[in-house]
């Protein structure tokens, strides 16, 4: 056979009709399909290489780059850490911040962050299989027992395996952390975080032992069909419960409800002041003198929530609260609630009226409907108890009769490990760990109707954060070496002393200020405010606190104290809250001459600017975010200044006054001319 | 290659095309337009600043008109950027209002995003609408945290409800850190300095304090790398060589 007539007996046979040539070609392509994968394997990394060599060729820094590139696998290995990472065989150039221009992957460099690239890896921020040279391997792969890379938006969750110091870097993984312990999350899931210490909630839900005194059996029901009607800022999560359920859980609720002031007889209630326009005009205007909404919010005209979040949104509590226990607790709040972060206001009797005219005015119509409940058969409290048992409403709420359950829902303290083949995902969530966490959080009950986690209202921005906390939950969170944890705040639970302990703890102080690291962060700490201020100023200003900042919207209520509530409180500060650093009699302000002041006062205006945040005369200074310094020569000690001049920061960590370093002279020439600010001088009409 | 060589060829790669394809849902039936318009124009959304990867706060908006300015219902949008932005939806119709909102997500990199929002005209003409958003990284994110701390109650002449502007307090008038023009003008050097010993050390107001004793070195980078992805026009460096990759 001639070599034509072979070539044409073999096409014959490979391609003789439709069927061959299929099945031929069909035989070929597998083949050739299964060289890809395999070329793959062996060559990939070696392309990106080749490629990244052109990049740089072309660069004008080129030499020194081809110079420290390095050929082959390039691996890190850090045992301590579970890291065998081979990233670097194609992400060359993550050290080289020269490349910083270069958007192609896998050629950028590293964007700057705290840490040496040597000391973690890759793999325990970005997740995905490290030890992988393959691009699908290495980022997508979700074989059961492998997670792919962290999407970009939950990388503060890495940080999280080691730092529980709240970093400023790392915005959305704080936030989410708190809404873990302000949402209740915490408090039926139990989070483990590094070390070992358990996240514990900040919220502080209502105990519902004496409910009945409080609210009426309508108003339960309204709420738990759906609490973020009344108030849109409940953290209150919605349970879906029927409304067969929501009859027998609050006529339940109403039955278990003991007095709270079981033996006193309650106070006889004032009146509320008569609701015509001046009284509630009077109410509005005691509302606002006592900042109330320093801590709770309420609705604008506009809808929108203008108020603090320390206490509970007030926009319809008119359609909540009895009058008498409102008037009981305006008197008093630790008598219905010890632990409660609402100071005692001291209020007299007519005040009281007022408000109460003024809150039993805030009222919705439409949101307890036209529900009335008759007596509730026992059949129907005792599925109610029944119903509050399985909820697990006593994980957040003291109910009597109702043990708190433990380990209510399931511990989350691995749950940014969890392996996928363990994750039943409901339908149309991506199967990866962040979607099926951010689903979860989202609708819980999309993964079925019988799961008993409730609904939240959540911003979107809210579900980012708390699955960018939870992300942090990993098995490598709970070995990472200790040398590299980066430990929380320890929490303190400093209590002051004797007559004056009793005082601070009865008006709340730490609600909102911090001594000796207890306390919130709305106003100024007060650890060593017995350096910083004088005696007589300060007895005067806890009995007629007047504003210091005027660009703060959260001021300190006036709370009527007594002349010897104020004098214990004042003799206890300065005693007690001293600094150790200085004396604050060292630097006596009558050594200071006219002189000194004179040159203070060309620094002040000149050399420090200080008039671009603080008003010493109000006709010419508008500075507007520090204190104003007035009156300053009576409010502060010389010393205190002093040394405030030098470094604020090392007496009050975190206030806004930069560290100046001033020198002692300039120091104490600006001392002298502030000490010399002890009269306000009358602001002239023409200021705002 | 014969005809019937040809065919079974196409079959098999079609075969090998829908296997590799498998795992995607079929894409959904194509939205077809009821109207065509002749403009397209953002409504807001623009000039955004979120973390990689994160989704705005707020959606992006734009409108279809005709060619007298008045809006379109039913027209077409689409959306696409480069860089792994994802939109949700990346198309619709736009409402009896004429407009098309959807939410987005950056990319994984910090810088700027370039959406293009595009509708197709009736004479199979396109218009389009470039909405820029901004992804903010590390650096820039803990620069927008120290920012919003020390720096923006004088800076920004803006209040808020939670904090009242200081801008219009002061002689010499602070930039805000978005105003290009001015920012643009100076180097990273010139920042530092600016930041760290203050005005006065630089013949400028004294009003600007120094923060080199109160913020770290690597704060005030993280505050330049901030005012560096903010700008607008953007920051382009000097003398850096461009990779036309
Ligand atoms: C007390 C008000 C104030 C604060 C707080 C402040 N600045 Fe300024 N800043 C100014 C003033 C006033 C100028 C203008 C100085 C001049 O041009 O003479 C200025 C100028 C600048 C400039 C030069 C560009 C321009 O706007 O003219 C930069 C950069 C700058 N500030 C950065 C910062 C940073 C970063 C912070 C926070 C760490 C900060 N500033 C905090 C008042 C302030």
């Amino acid at each position: 056979m001639s070599l034509g007539g072979k070539i044409a007996a073999a096409r014959r046979l490979l391609f003789g009709d439709s069927a061959r040539t299929f099945g031929t070609l069909s035989v070929v392509l597998l083949a050739l399909l299964a060289v890809v994968p395999a070329k793959d394997y062996f060559r990939e990394w070696r392309t990106y290489q080749k490629g990244y060599l052109r990049l740089v060729s072309k660069r004008s820094d080129a030499t020194s780059l081809a110079r420290r590139f390095e050929p082959g696998v390039q691996q890190v290995w850090l045992p301590e850490l579970g890291v065998v990472d081979r990233c670097a065989t194609c992400h060359v150039a993550l050290k080289e911040s020269s490349l910083a221009d270069v958007k192609t992957q896998p050629f950028r460099p590293h964007p700057s962050i705290p840490h040496n690239l040597s000391d973690f890896g890759c793999a325990f921020c970005h997740r995905g299989q490290g030890a992988a040279t393959t691009v699908e391997e290495a980022h997508r792969s979700t074989k059961s027992w492998e997670e792919p890379i962290l999407p970009a938006r939950y990388l503060e969750s890495s940080c999280g395996q080691c730092h529980l110091d709240r970093p400023a870097g790392t915005p959305l993984l704080n936030q989410g952390r708190d809404t873990l312990a302000q949402y209740g999350c915490v408090r039926c899931h139990t989070i483990k975080t590094l070390g070992g210490v358990t996240l514990a909630g900040t919220d502080d839900p209502p105990s519902l032992a004496h409910i009945a005194e409080k609210t009426s059996r309508e108003w339960i029901a309204a709420w738990l069909k759906n609490p973020q009607a009344y108030a849109a800022s409940a953290t209150m999560p919605n349970f879906q419960l029927p409304d067969e359920d929501i009859r027998d859980i609050s006529a339940f609720l109403m039955a278990q409800s003991t007095p709270y002031r079981a033996g006193t007889a309650a106070e006889t209630a004032p009146a509320a002041a008569a609701a015509d326009a001046a009284a509630q005009q009077e109410g509005a205007s005691l509302y606002g003198e006592s900042f109330c909404a320093s801590c709770h919010a309420t609705q604008n005209a506009a809808g929108t929530l203008v108020g603090g979040t320390l206490g509970p949104e007030l926009t319809r509590v008119g359609s909540k609260v009895k009058t008498a226990w409102l008037a009981d607790w305006l008197r008093n709040p630790k008598v219905y609630d010890p632990e409660t972060k609402m100071p005692h206001y001291r209020l007299d009797s007519k005040q009281i009226g007022l408000l109460l005219g003024f809150l039993g005015g805030k009222t919705d119509s439409d949101f307890l409907g036209n529900r009335h409940f008759d007596a509730a058969p026992k059949a129907e409290i005792e599925h109610g108890q029944k119903l509050v048992i399985e909820r697990g409403c006593a994980a957040c709420h003291d109910i009597n009769g109702v043990k708190k359950p433990d380990d209510f829902a399931p511990e989350l303290t691995l749950v940014g490990s969890r392996p996928l083949a363990k994750i039943l995902f409901a339908p149309g969530v991506p199967e990866t760990l962040p979607d099926y966490i951010a689903a979860k959080i989202r609708q819980p009950r999309s993964f079925g109707n019988a799961l008993k986690m409730p609904q939240y209202t959540l911003a979107p921005q809210q579900v980012d954060g708390l699955v960018t906390a939870l992300l942090a939950q990993t098995e490598g969170a709970q070995t990472v070496p200790a040398r590299l944890r980066v430990a929380a705040r320890r929490p303190s639970d400093y209590h002051a002393a004797g007559k004056a302990g009793q005082l601070i703890e009865d008006m709340s102080c730490f609600s909102c200020h911090t001594i000796n690291g207890r306390g919130g962060d709305m106003a100024p700490e007060l650890t060593w405010e017995g350096t910083s201020v004088q005696r007589a100023w300060l007895v005067n200003f806890l009995k007629n606190p007047n504003t210091l900042r005027p660009a703060l919207i959260r001021r300190m209520p006036k709370f009527n104290v007594t002349d010897a509530e104020a004098s214990t409180l004042a003799d206890y500060i300065m005693t007690v809250y001293q600094t150790p650093a200085f004396d604050r009699d060292a630097l006596d302000g009558a050594h200071f001459t006219a002189a000194d002041g004179e040159r203070g006062k060309e620094l002040f205006y000149g050399k420090y600017a200080c008039q671009s945040c603080h008003i010493v005369d109000p006709n010419q200074d508008k500075g507007y975010i520090g204190p104003t310094l007035t009156q300053v020569g009576v409010r502060l000690n010389a010393a205190w200044i002093f040394h405030w001049l030098k470094n604020a920061q090392s007496l009050r960590p975190g206030t806004l006054e930069p560290v100046w370093n001033m020198s002692d002279d300039d120091a104490r020439a600006i001392a002298a001319f502030l000490m010399a600010q002890k009269t306000a001088p009358r602001a002239e009409a023409a200021r705002k | 290659m014969n005809r019937s060589g040809l065919a079974g060829m196409i079959a098999a790669l079609a075969l090998a095309v829908t296997g590799a394809c498998g795992r995607h849902a079929a894409a959904p039936a194509e939205l077809q337009p009821k109207a065509y318009g002749a403009a397209i124009v953002l409504v807001s959304g623009e000039k955004q600043v979120a973390g990689v990867g994160a989704a705005l706060d707020q959606p992006v908006v734009v409108q279809v008109n005709d060619a007298k300015g008045a809006p379109v219902p039913g027209a077409l949008v689409r959306l696409a950027a480069a860089g792994s932005v994802r939109f949700l939806p990346d198309r619709g119709l736009t409402g009896s209002d004429g407009q098309f909102t959807a939410g987005v997500s950056l990319g994984s990199s910090a810088g700027r995003y370039q959406i293009v929002a595009s509708t197709a005209g009736g004479s199979g003409k396109r218009a389009e609408v470039r909405v820029e958003e901004i992804a903010l990284g590390y650096r820039e994110t803990l620069g927008q945290q120290i920012n919003a701390i020390h720096c923006i109650r004088c800076h920004d002449s803006e209040s808020t409800p939670e904090r009242v502007s200081n801008h219009d307090n002061l002689k010499a008038q602070p930039h805000s850190f978005t105003e290009g023009a001015i920012m643009n003008s100076m180097s990273d050097a010139a920042l530092v300095a600016m930041i760290g010993h203050g005005g006065a050390a630089l013949n400028k107001s004294a009003e600007m304090p120094p923060y080199g004793n109160t913020l770290t070195p690597a704060e005030i980078d993280a505050l330049v790398a901030f005012i560096r992805a903010v700008a607008d026009p953007p920051y382009r460096p000097q003398g850096v060589f461009d990779a036309s990759n």
